[in-house]
């Protein structure tokens, strides 16, 4: 009969611990994500129902604005931009633009390149916090005649060689055909026969062959 | 944790009469707090996913291939689509008549059911021509192509419009109304 006697415990919880590793992890998550890059060529991409994300390695990326004006840029970190150097210099022999090494390294900083490759040298001499669709004029891709796109496509393809290169595409909504139809014209000469466009996510709409298929592979994995 | 030494300093005996403070503990519910920050948390995470932009992949076809390599289409599968100004959409099927009864116009809304129409009727000889014309948009174009994949249309190919055609697209444009019943009627 010597039943002990339990001592009843509070229920009560230090929260305490939880509390500190909650805003622990709230100050990793707004310290690590990356505040989105003040654009300097502002561009409002169409909506899609493909999942797959850009990724952001070896991209060379062709932004065409709502005006029809093309910029060049590469990925934002250290062996893209190495890239974009070694692009610019192919450009420069090519074409005796006459450039500097400074002026070279200075064009590597900025984030676009969109001038035609006459005034590659006045680009340079800008600095980068004024670059916008303002101020560049694009890179010459309008007429079929004098599509310089066409080298600089030519410039990536070299300075990617033997590596993997991702060309992607992010065009306004309201650009026209034409110059993106020149776009895919440089990409051709290039042989560069695939490519992927920026599109922003939208819900598969309801009811569609689509919608019907992936709910049926939801199926299968669930 | 969470409460804080209130105790007076260090045994200190008070003498009779004084009254002995109540002590009062400081011990604070920190479960709110800790809900607040995960809710945080969570709020942040939503947003930061979602911003993600994606690409769609295009594969070109190569044009240098030889005319008697390339595929030929069967008419009786065979839909083309173009695009015109302000969202305009125009289709006909199988081959361009010379009087151009065939062609129709139509809207974005409604080339789903002429896609989704087409496709039970050609089943897999379904070859879908997107032809843009010069005042077409980018829009236009990413949208007809969100189109092939939401219907699942397995071939389909992006073409220049040819001048015919694109004289059908202006004119159907130019008179906008009775000419686009009229030809779409038929």
């Amino acid at each position: 009969m010597g039943r002990a006697k339990i001592a009843r415990k509070s229920t009560l919880v230090d929260m305490t611990a939880m509390c500190d590793v909650a805003f622990l992890i709230l100050s990793f998550f707004i310290l690590t994500t990356k505040p989105k890059p003040s654009e300097a060529v502002p561009i409002s991409t169409p909506k899609s129902v493909e999942t797959k994300f850009v990724s952001d390695k070896n991209l060379v990326m062709i932004s065409l604005n709502n005006q029809g004006r093309v910029y060049l840029s590469v990925g934002d970190n250290a062996s893209d931009r190495a890239k974009k150097q070694a692009m610019l210099q192919d450009i420069n022999q090519r074409n005796n633009l006459g450039l500097t090494p400074a002026e070279i390294s200075a064009l590597v900083k900025q984030p676009f390149i969109g001038t035609p490759l006459a005034q590659l040298k006045q680009q340079a001499h800008f600095p980068s916090d004024q670059i916008n669709s303002k101020v560049l004029p694009g890179i010459p891709t309008q007429d079929t005649t004098n599509n310089q796109m066409i080298e600089w496509i030519a410039a990536a393809v070299n300075a990617y060689q033997g590596g993997h290169m991702d060309l992607i595409l992010k065009g306004d909504n309201v650009a026209k055909y034409p110059v993106f139809k020149n776009i895919l014209t440089a990409f051709k000469k290039n042989d560069q026969f695939k490519f992927q466009m920026v599109t922003n996510q939208a819900n598969v709409p309801k009811g569609t062959d689509l919608y019907k298929k992936n709910i049926e592979n939801d199926k299968k994995a669930g | 944790m969470a409460e804080m030494d209130t105790s007076g300093g260090g045994g200190h005996k008070k003498g009779p009469g004084v009254k002995k403070s109540k002590k009062l503990s400081t011990r604070v519910d920190l479960t709110p707090m800790c809900d607040l920050g995960f809710l945080l948390i969570t709020f942040f995470i939503f947003t930061t996913t979602i911003s993600q932009p994606t690409a769609m992949h295009l594969a070109l076809p190569d044009d240098r291939v030889k005319p008697e390599d390339q595929n030929k289409i069967k008419q009786s599968g065979a839909l083309t689509i173009l695009l015109g100004k302000d969202n305009n959409v125009f289709y006909y099927e199988g081959e361009l008549a010379p009087d151009g009864s065939n062609f129709k116009s139509s809207n974005f809304k409604d080339i789903r059911n002429v896609i989704i129409r087409k496709k039970q009727q050609a089943d897999t000889n379904l070859v879908v021509v997107i032809k843009p014309n010069d005042e077409s948009v980018y829009k236009n174009f990413i949208d007809i192509l969100d189109e092939m994949r939401i219907d699942l249309v397995g071939v389909y190919a992006v073409v220049d419009i040819s001048p015919i055609e694109d004289k059908y697209v202006r004119l159907t444009e130019g008179e906008s109304v009775p000419e686009a019943t009229t030809t779409g009627a038929k």
